[in-house]
């Protein structure tokens, strides 16, 4: 059962991951498009009064691409399925639907690696921002921790607009709030007190943490943990949702038309 | 006559359609909502880099906006059109391609205006930023325009939307340009020479210089050569963009790549 459901996850993350890798519209997209804003934010620092927090925002714009990559498309998810044709077919199949959606979702969060990538590079021939990353093991661990936990938070977002017909909309407006308030670009500590508490409910605040605590030296492995373990409370609120939105939609014979 | 009506009522009826397509659900998150937060991120990433006052980003990513349904949606007016199917149906007629684009335009204009004002209000508001009652006028005059300017790039869009399959990403490319190169985030004494030069020529630069002067007290009269310039810069896109769209409709013709693109 755990093999079956391990291989479910890989195969469905892998396939999807391809099919993404193949869009000029994923790649282009989620190559380029997060330059502008990592190049704006640099820019800007440099030209501040203090350009040390160069590095601080390198590493964040890096990160920023991961979650751009999965606000929108994760939002879209389902209904991309039900304009397919194949949402019925997922929905009725015998694995759990989550075991597919879920996937899904981290593919999309995977896809900003390459956004990640392209924005240190980027950063180094462009504005000579050297990246000397201080613990490379707590590096590598914290980058999948870091997709891992935006892709459910992906997949919830994906379970949580299941009945809007345009919830490609409502996830495009939610790429810049995470990008404030997770701190890729600015200081938590710049917000207001109320802020806090909603940057800590989010798993980005943590994944950058982890990653700048890696990159730059720091302790890492309590944000990783965070990370990982905020996406477990991503993944089992959005199977919940998900069981009452299959079974609402099995009622009303919704599924299609929602 | 005809082409009075063909702009009118093409105008009219395209209105129609942008909002059957763009529902409450999709304007309010990505029209209204999203450029408010925008604002708010470079207003702190500026207080993080101690570089400009709240006001200077909530001013020039209030306009800067704009492009969203400036350019995504002139730029739709050819890939739309081809994604249902009716572009071939439309450049078959012989109705003159002037009205029948320009009016397709003045919808967009008015969105883009809207959503640039709705962004400088609220955005205003939510930062804190005090503008004079006498700016208003002066403001709503640099606001129209620079949506003006901003819809003659996207019908240039447009034009290269009939031998681009993914207008999507050429429109988003072009809202990232305009985003780092027109003064609205960056001042443009801090972007490379060749940067600046490029800022020049793109719409929204002298629009945000203006509303910025206005904002702090300068009169319509003193920003009149900004606003002129912006205007100016429109109106090349404009024409660049119609030309380029008889051109490649001819070639589409002469080629059969209409729906190839």
């Amino acid at each position: 059962m755990m093999r079956r459901t391990a291989r479910l996850l890989w195969v469905g993350w892998l396939v999807h991951l391809k099919m993404l890798m193949r869009s000029a519209f994923n790649f282009w997209l989620g190559v380029v498009y997060p330059l502008f804003f990592a190049s704006a934010a640099f820019l800007m620092f440099r030209s501040g009064d203090d350009p040390k927090p160069l590095l601080y925002a390198s590493l964040g714009a890096a990160v920023m691409g991961i979650w751009g990559a999965t606000s929108t498309s994760a939002g879209a998810a389902l209904a991309r399925e039900r304009w397919l044709g194949t949402l019925e077919l997922l929905v009725t199949a015998p694995a759990h639907f989550a075991l597919i959606l879920l996937p899904v979702t981290i593919a999309m969060a995977t896809i900003g690696v390459y956004s990640m990538v392209a924005t240190l590079i980027w950063g180094r021939l462009v504005f000579g921002i050297e990246l000397h990353v201080a613990d490379s093991l707590a590096f590598a661990l914290a980058v999948p921790a870091t997709v891992a936990s935006i892709g459910a938070l992906g997949f919830l977002l994906a379970v949580a607009f299941v009945r809007f017909r345009q919830a490609w909309a409502l996830g495009n407006m939610l790429e810049y709030p995470v990008w404030l308030v997770s701190g890729f670009l600015v200081p938590l500590a710049l917000f207001p007190d109320w802020v806090r508490p909603i940057s800590w409910a989010l798993a980005p605040t943590w994944g950058i943490g982890a990653i700048r605590g890696a990159a730059l030296g720091g302790a890492p492995f309590g944000d990783i943990a965070l990370a990982l373990l905020l996406g477990g409370v991503y993944t089992a609120a959005g199977i919940l949702l998900l069981e009452r939105a299959l079974r609402a939609a099995r009622v009303k014979a919704s599924l299609a038309l929602s | 006559m005809t082409s009075a009506r063909i702009f009118l009522i093409g105008g009219l009826i395209s209105y129609r359609a942008l909002f059957g397509w763009l529902s409450p659900w999709v304007f309010i998150p990505s029209l209204l909502v999203a450029p408010i937060f925008q604002i708010l991120l470079f207003v702190y990433i500026g207080r993080s880099a101690a570089l400009e006052s709240d006001e200077f980003y909530v001013i020039g990513n209030g306009i800067q906006y704009a492009s969203i349904p400036c350019v995504f949606a002139m730029t739709n007016i050819i890939a739309g059109e081809r994604f249902q199917q009716t572009l071939g149906s439309i450049l078959v007629t012989p109705a003159p391609r002037l009205p029948l684009f320009v009016g397709r335009a003045l919808p967009v204009v008015l969105n883009g205006f809207f959503v640039a004002a709705f962004g400088l209000v609220v955005g205003g508001l939510v930062v804190g930023i005090h503008v004079p009652a006498t700016a208003i006028a002066p403001l709503v005059l640099v606001t129209a325009v620079s949506a003006l300017s901003c819809t003659g790039l996207g019908l240039l869009s447009a034009g290269l939307g009939l031998i681009v399959r993914e207008t999507a990403v050429l429109s988003n490319v072009l809202f990232g340009i305009l985003l780092v190169c027109t003064g609205a985030n960056v001042p443009l004494d801090a972007l490379p020479d060749w940067l600046r030069m490029v800022a020049q020529g793109m719409p929204f630069t002298h629009g945000i210089e203006a509303a910025r002067l206005v904002a702090d007290g300068a009169s319509a009269g003193d920003v009149a050569g900004l606003v002129g310039r912006e205007a100016l810069i429109g109106a090349i896109y404009a024409v660049a963009g119609y030309l380029l769209i008889h051109v490649l409709e001819r070639h589409s013709r002469r080629h059969g790549t209409l729906e190839r693109a």
